[in-house]
């Protein structure tokens, strides 16, 4: 057993409000910079939808991830031996267009119109060439579903869904969205890694986040087909790739990720876990429908003397050992089973967990007439306007049994919250269903308290400052705004 | 020098002796104290984020074309005599000296390619600096004096061989013998000059990112992971801070 510790996260989605303040905290830190405009390393998309960059979860074009060839796995089009000829032309590098070109305003044509009949207006330009452009696609273009017969109706994860079903998305009176906000989920086995050809990127041991090395990147690009979820970007400026830092400096001295730190529907929970890096290579080359369990059962339960044991003689503090024991994460994740990985079936295994949302229908139209689509006060979730094969494609790779548990489980807690609070419904009856869906009172309660009443403290456990094993820890946030990151001992500048 | 000494001769000395010793010490001083001053530099600086297709029709072409055209004049250098003799079958020499010359041509496709692509495109207009007119011009004269040599002063593998290889060893041992470029004809002479030019330019421009390619990659594990601090030593009860 080599027990490591893990900064790992939990999105709750039925919280998330599509408010965009995640994203805009973390473009006004770390990418308003020339060169990371179109940098969105969290970004908030609406699924159904196509997403940023444009159907990244589109293997087939993109060619992420891992896939799984005669009992072992190999990097979909990035391995060893397919960087070398591809290094001077990436064929599956996703080009600015599939993102966006990046723009602003000629505010100051505002001022400085001649005068005439017509308000002056402040036309767009772009921000790479400063030349007026016409705007055809943004990162957020189908937010809401705005476009949906272009964008929803192209998303990846409606594989295998039947047309009624598609219908059942999109009819103009039901129809179903939800908000899927996305970081890098500092996987356990990164593909954007084990592609670098130089090395560059890298996870951190201490803490498993993964950064690329600044002084190191060549801008061989593989992290960037490489990473099936396209969280590794290319700065056109300084010729070097980036991608999310999980705020590294904030979180070495105790505080939260920005985007954490200021989510509006708090749906964010951040905490250690402790896993086993022997197990690494074997899960991830486990059949497709093992993934999930197989990914849960290396999470270390930190309560067990043995891993505690373990820990210690591998060098992990006790504080980290104590802040695992209280992390939000390992709640969702191991003791409720109420959290997913996303894509499991790219094999990098992620870090960040959802849990997938509720859509449930309450009432429909039937000609002019209002339908009870439910007997009871709650909708049943085997009726959900979103279809349960479209959650499986998303956070379980297809095993809709995964999304049904969790789903089940959250309808009971519900259920037994209202038995308690408002009365109306029999707690005996409540009861059995939380039994029902594989949980207790106990359970209800800490679902409810985690998900409803928690505080600050609670979503994020952070592990005390060790001023001994700090890392970047004694550097100024604030002083490197505008340049690459951290510990660079010059300026980030284009070379010639 | 003699007394008959011309303006030719001095120019010769030039451009074959004081050149080259320009070149080579500015190449190695340069190379490593930017590697160590400014690592950061040091990129492939590639647009193909910027513009995706054409790029695929200017890269793969020019940077194949003239791998096939380095190896082959590094070949020469290294191992002149078993190139003669490799030579010696008209059938071999015919084999080498073609796939010399669609090297040579690829390269030029390439670099055509690369100038129509840097005019035309806006985006990748914006990350072009003088720097890379600079080398491009450099690389297109210096494809040009090849193909030209190629074609006109035919069988340069082994001519190379026989005079070339020997001048530039007489440099790479401090005793540089002229006498061995001087009676070579005018486009040979300029694209000897054109390749000490670029090795000249080198070490300013985005071409030292020919000397970062990944090898270590080859060999190594699959994942990287990078541990800060020996844990498992500064939890022992001896450990001091000191930082
Ligand atoms: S999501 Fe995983 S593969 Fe992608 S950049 Fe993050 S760690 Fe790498
Ligand atoms: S800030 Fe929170 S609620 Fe708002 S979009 Fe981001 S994740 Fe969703």
């Amino acid at each position: 057993m080599d027990v490591r510790s893990q900064i790992s996260m939990v999105f709750h989605l039925d919280k998330c409000i599509g408010c965009h303040t995640c994203s805009i905290a973390c473009k006004n830190i770390w990418t308003d910079r020339k060169g990371t405009e179109y940098m969105w390393w969290n970004n908030v998309e609406t699924k159904p939808g196509t997403g940023y960059p444009t159907r990244w979860e589109d293997q087939e074009k993109y060619k992420g991830g891992w896939e799984k060839l005669n009992g072992s796995i190999r990097l979909r089009s990035t391995g060893k031996s397919r960087i070398i000829p591809n290094i001077f032309h990436h064929p599956h590098q996703p080009g600015m267009d599939d993102y966006y070109e990046p723009w602003t305003y000629k505010y100051d044509e505002l001022f400085t119109a001649p005068e005439g009949n017509d308000q002056p207006t402040a036309r767009p330009i772009s921000m790479v060439t400063g030349k007026y452009i016409d705007i055809e696609a943004g990162p957020n273009w189908d937010d809401d579903l705005s476009g949906s017969p272009v964008y929803a109706a192209n998303d990846p994860n409606l594989k295998g869904l039947t047309e009624e079903q598609k219908m059942q998305l999109s009819a103009i009176e039901r129809l179903v969205f939800f908000y899927f906000p996305r970081i890098c989920n500092h996987c356990l086995n990164p593909s954007c890694v084990a592609s670098c050809p130089s090395g560059a990127l890298h996870k951190r041991g201490e803490d498993g986040i993964v950064l690329v090395d600044q002084e190191r990147c060549r801008g061989w690009r593989s992290c960037i087909p490489a990473c099936p979820y396209k969280k590794t970007y290319y700065n056109w400026q300084t010729g070097k790739s980036e991608k999310c830092i999980l705020c590294f400096p904030r979180i070495e001295t105790g505080q939260a990720p920005a985007c954490f730190h200021s989510c509006v529907g708090r749906i964010r929970y951040l905490g250690v876990l402790l896993y086993d890096a022997d197990k690494i290579e074997d899960v991830a080359n486990l059949p497709s429908d093992e993934l999930i369990d197989a990914h849960r059962d290396m999470i270390l339960n930190p309560h067990d003397p043995e891993v505690i044991k373990a820990a210690k003689a591998n060098g992990v503090h006790d504080s980290i050992i104590k802040s695992a024991q209280k992390s939000p994460v390992y709640k969702f994740v191991k003791e409720w089973g109420i959290a997913l990985p996303p894509h499991i079936e790219y094999r990098t295994l992620p870090m960040l967990f959802y849990v997938p949302p509720m859509l449930p229908v309450m009432t429909s139209m039937d000609g002019n007439a209002k339908k009870n689509m439910c007997e009871g006060l709650f909708p049943d979730f085997e009726k959900s306007r979103v279809p349960m094969e479209f959650l499986a494609n998303l956070f379980s790779g297809g095993n809709t049994g995964k999304v049904r548990y969790t789903l089940k489980k959250q309808m009971a807690v519900r259920q037994y919250r209202r038995a308690v609070t408002v009365g109306d419904i029999d707690m005996e009856a409540a009861k059995k269903m939380l039994v029902a869906a594989d949980s207790s009172v106990e359970e209800a309660e800490g679902i409810y308290n985690l998900t409803s009443l928690c505080t600050f403290e609670e979503r994020f456990v952070i592990p005390p400052a060790n001023r001994e094993e700090a890392i970047q820890m004694m550097q100024d946030p604030l002083e490197h705004k505008q340049s690459v990151g951290f510990g660079l001992l010059e300026d980030p500048e284009r070379g010639a | 020098m003699a007394e008959n000494t011309t303006l030719f001769d001095y120019l010769n000395l030039f451009w074959f002796t004081v050149l080259p010793y320009i070149a080579l010490f500015t190449f190695f001083l340069v190379t490593i104290q930017r590697y160590r001053g400014k690592g950061f530099t040091y990129s492939s600086l590639s647009s193909q984020f910027l513009e995706n297709k054409v790029h695929f029709w200017a890269m793969v072409p020019f940077h194949y074309g003239i791998l096939v055209v380095l190896g082959g004049h590094i070949l020469g250098f290294l191992l002149p005599n078993q190139l003669l003799l490799w030579n010696s079958n008209p059938m071999r020499l015919y084999i080498l000296e073609i796939s010399g010359f669609v090297g040579g041509v690829f390269t030029l496709v390439g670099l055509i390619n690369i100038i129509i692509r840097r005019l035309t495109d806006a985006r990748t207009k914006m990350v072009t600096s003088a720097a890379d007119w600079i080398v491009i011009s450099v690389l297109l004269f210096q494809i040009c004096t090849g193909l030209y040599t190629a074609i006109f002063h035919s069988w340069g593998s082994s001519w190379f061989a026989a005079s070339m290889a020997p001048y530039l060893w007489s440099i790479v041992k401090f005793n540089p013998t002229i006498a061995y470029v001087t009676p070579l004809p005018l486009m040979v002479k300029l694209h000897i000059i054109g390749a000490f030019s670029i090795i000249t330019l080198f070490p300013f421009t985005r071409l030292v990112h020919a000397l970062v390619v990944p090898n270590p990659y080859l060999w190594r594990k699959r994942q990287v992971v990078r541990w800060h601090w020996d844990r498992k030593k500064i939890r022992t009860p001896e450990f001091k801070i000191n930082k």
